[in-house]
């Protein structure tokens, strides 16, 4: 068993080097998802022409500028309509939206539910820090109830959302719930999603040791990954109603749906083009 | 333990031997690899690297075989640090029973 | 969507795309007429009166020429659609009123940063807020110009009748795609309900302009150097070049970059842009002030009574001149700076508080005195209204 000093990684050639090292913080679960990310590409034989990425502000927004493919930083919340207009301009393109929390679930909430029922074919990769990491540590909604956050210093007395039950009632077709720490699951999981057809929904959780982690008892990333190893459970296949997150205790992740696809928006425009020509008499 | 099942070929497979590549200077000390590598094999090191961080390194003493070639450092890492390269996968002369 | 194998589709789309002719119709058909025979390729809008009409159209026209209407949830998912669909290649449009526009601005301030070319029509209403929601107003003006946080320069061109709806469509499109920004077009409640005869003209005398595209290879390219007319190719995402592309402050690269250094090359490029250019995009129209010591200026529906008025005017005797504003940004600044030499009084005509009569007056206070003939929203000025403000000041 040998150890060697490298300058380069296997990775290097999906990832903008010369912008590396990243910004994310130490102990900060993001990084891993990335890599899971390009790993899933290269098993699913996804071309890298055709992948797009499409993010939008925050921490896990910011993945859109370290990976070498088509990537667009978009403004808070909006990362969603955009991929759709990107996606119905061009059907050929894979398309991955890839965010964080508050981004997809809060100023975004709208985007995602109205994507989820018009099935438009893409992956959403939400990754689930339980705060605004970026803006310094605030509540959001996946903040768990009574956890300590900068604008909730009397701790959350807010119930938060249960993203897979959310996204699985607004109509999307495969909904996946995965850790940091699970990076090969979610590495297979991103893999099926991207192949799937449809709306795909993957919420990833992830240490934040800056922001959430170090006024909720959770100080080095590590302590984070280390209660993701005791306390998740996988079970595939529960209801996604049923997978609340209470800090403290156990935690249910796995793929919770995958269900036949249905009719994806880029289809429907088809069907809707075929009328136009019936009518003019050109078909 | 006799009477397990033996597989019949088992000893034309080795463990593929693979070779742990540290880029140190992207290394941010998480801890991610040496706390979760099933063999327990990595410790950090005492040294400092560009930016002040201890890089992760080997164990001292660990037999040739001790790592199995999982790859978890490999994907668990968030700063694209670390990685393994294989080599000498697959059956060797067959032994003599 | 756009490339399909089928040929009659193609064929569909040829026959269809520009339907040349004599019609009998609304400014805001004329215009949705106008975006498809520029080659606008995608609608993602929401409902709001008085632009409803573009949507609905569009939702017809759209399928017929291989295109995609999307009604989108919000205003605020139709701008950003509008933007991807663009950089997914088509040329993409929406159309709005005040209260989405008031929506719109963030994105709009995006797409100004990416250098995204699109159109974006405000049907202006009676405002501000809910407001008039049927009744005519030129209340968004200075929300053309400043709407978006921060600093930069932007191009909002007003029509005033349905045949120029169609006119100024095709040059929306073709101005968006030219400089890479998105254009605003400042229609309003009369245009756009307004019935008249609008001609279209054959497919072949209509010009039409699609960005430029890249001349190097994917390694030598750089996303963001701009050419000599200070605009950068523009890359189709798919296309192999592997861009970035965010709102943040970035460089050449594409890549962000947080400084006053790189902020500074940025955004004065992106000022540059249009005020080195603005001799190209400027447009207005005269009538007689050569010889007149007055002038009034207006746009949009405002300017047919002001045309009246003039008229009349100078049937009675004054030396009365008149200026129409095609392009209201950027503002004809030089050339109000050169007649206002021998012009005593301007008066500006416009349905709101005061807007394009601070630039007129900003222009002009050296030489001449600036006044204002404003109604606040629901009603046209008549031209008698306005002969008799004018004569309370020069009659």
């Amino acid at each position: 068993m040998t150890q060697r000093l490298a300058i380069s990684h296997p990775y290097d050639k999906f990832l903008r080097t010369d912008r590396m090292p990243h910004i994310w913080c130490p102990g900060c679960g993001l990084g891993a998802i990335l890599s899971a990310y390009i790993r899933a590409l290269q098993i699913a034989n996804i071309e890298p022409r055709n992948a797009v990425m499409v993010s939008g502000i925050g921490c896990a927004g910011r993945a859109a500028g370290y990976v070498k493919l088509d990537s667009f930083h978009t403004t808070h919340g909006r990362a969603i309509p955009f991929a759709i207009g990107l996606k119905v301009a061009n059907p050929s393109l894979n398309i991955t939206v890839f965010s964080g929390d508050g981004d997809l679930f809060a100023i975004g909430g709208n985007h995602i539910i109205h994507a989820a029922r018009r099935n438009v074919d893409m992956t959403v990769i939400c990754v689930n820090n339980f705060n605004y990491g970026m803006t310094g540590g605030q509540l959001g909604p996946t903040t768990p109830l009574d956890a300590y956050s900068t604008t909730s210093p009397y701790g959350n007395v807010e119930h938060p959302f249960n993203l897979p039950d959310v996204c699985a009632s607004a109509g999307a077709v495969y909904v996946a719930r995965w850790t940091s720490l699970h990076v090969r699951r979610l590495t297979e999981s991103i893999a099926e999603a991207l192949q799937k057809k449809g709306f795909s929904f993957i919420e990833v959780l992830s240490p934040c040791p800056t922001a959430f982690g170090r006024r909720n008892k959770f100080r080095e990333g590590i302590d984070m990954m280390r209660y993701f190893k005791e306390h998740t459970i996988i079970r595939n296949g529960t209801h996604p109603k049923d997978v609340d997150i209470k800090l403290g205790e156990d935690i249910i992740i796995g793929k919770f749906l995958d269900i036949e696809a249905k009719e994806t928006l880029c289809e429907t425009l088809s069907r809707v083009r075929e009328k136009a020509a019936r009518r003019l008499k050109y078909a | 333990m006799a009477l397990w099942p033996k597989f019949v070929d088992v000893s034309k497979f080795k463990n593929p031997i693979s070779i742990l590549h540290v880029i140190e200077d992207r290394c941010k000390g998480c801890g991610f690899c040496i706390e979760f590598c099933p063999k327990g094999i990595l410790e950090v090191s005492p040294k400092f690297n560009k930016k002040g961080y201890h890089p992760p390194k080997l164990k001292e003493g660990i037999p040739e075989d001790a790592c199995v070639g999982c790859r978890f450092c490999e994907y668990v890492c968030p700063e694209f640090a670390i990685y393994h390269e294989f080599y000498e996968k697959g059956p060797v002369e067959e032994k003599e029973e | 969507m756009v490339s399909e194998s089928y040929p009659f589709y193609k064929e569909m789309e040829e026959k269809r795309s520009v339907l040349t002719g004599s019609h009998f119709i609304s400014g805001n058909e004329a215009f949705a007429e106008g975006a498809i025979a520029a080659g606008c390729r995608f609608f993602g809008g929401y409902p709001i009166t008085p632009s409803s009409e573009i949507a609905e159209h569009m939702s017809r026209r759209l399928p017929e020429v291989n295109g995609i209407f999307l009604q989108m949830e919000d205003e605020l998912g139709s701008i950003a659609a509008v933007l991807g669909a663009s950089w997914g290649g088509l040329k993409s449009m929406t159309a709005t009123s005040g209260p989405g526009f008031s929506l719109m601005q963030e994105n709009i301030g995006l797409g100004i940063i990416t250098e995204t070319p699109c159109v974006i029509a405000n049907v202006q209403r009676g405002g501000p807020s809910t407001g008039l929601p049927t009744l005519v107003g030129q209340g968004d003006v200075m929300q053309a110009r400043w709407g978006s946080h921060g600093p930069y320069e932007t191009i909002a061109i007003s029509p005033n009748s349905p045949q120029e709806c169609f006119d100024m469509a095709i040059k929306a499109f073709n101005l968006a795609e030219t400089y890479r920004l998105p254009v605003i077009v400042l229609m309003d409640e009369s245009v756009g309900h307004m019935t008249e005869k609008v001609i279209i003209p054959p497919k072949e005398k209509i010009k039409t302009v699609y960005r430029k595209k890249p001349r190097v290879p994917p390694e030598k390219f750089l996303p963001y150097k701009p050419d000599k007319d200070l605009v950068p190719p523009m890359p189709t995402a798919g296309d192999g070049y592997y861009i970035h592309v965010t709102g943040l402050t970035h460089d050449e690269r594409g890549y962000p970059v947080i400084d006053a250094e790189t902020q500074e090359r940025l955004i004065q490029r992106l000022i540059d842009k249009i005020k080195v250019n603005a001799h190209k995009i400027i447009d207005y129209e005269t009538y007689r002030i050569k010889d007149a010591d007055t002038i009034v200026v207006s746009y949009g529906i405002s300017s047919r009574p002001s045309l009246g008025a003039v008229k009349k005017a100078r049937k009675l005797g004054l030396k009365i001149g008149f200026i129409r504003l095609k392009t209201i940004w950027p503002f004809p600044e030089d050339f109000f700076r050169k007649i206002s030499e021998n012009v005593k009084h301007f008066f500006v005509v416009e349905i709101n508080n005061g807007q394009i009569v601070r630039e007129v007056e900003r222009c002009t206070a050296k030489h001449s005195e600036t006044h204002f003939i404003g109604k606040l929203g629901g009603t046209v000025h008549t031209p008698e209204e306005i002969l008799d403000k004018i004569m309370e000041v020069v009659g």
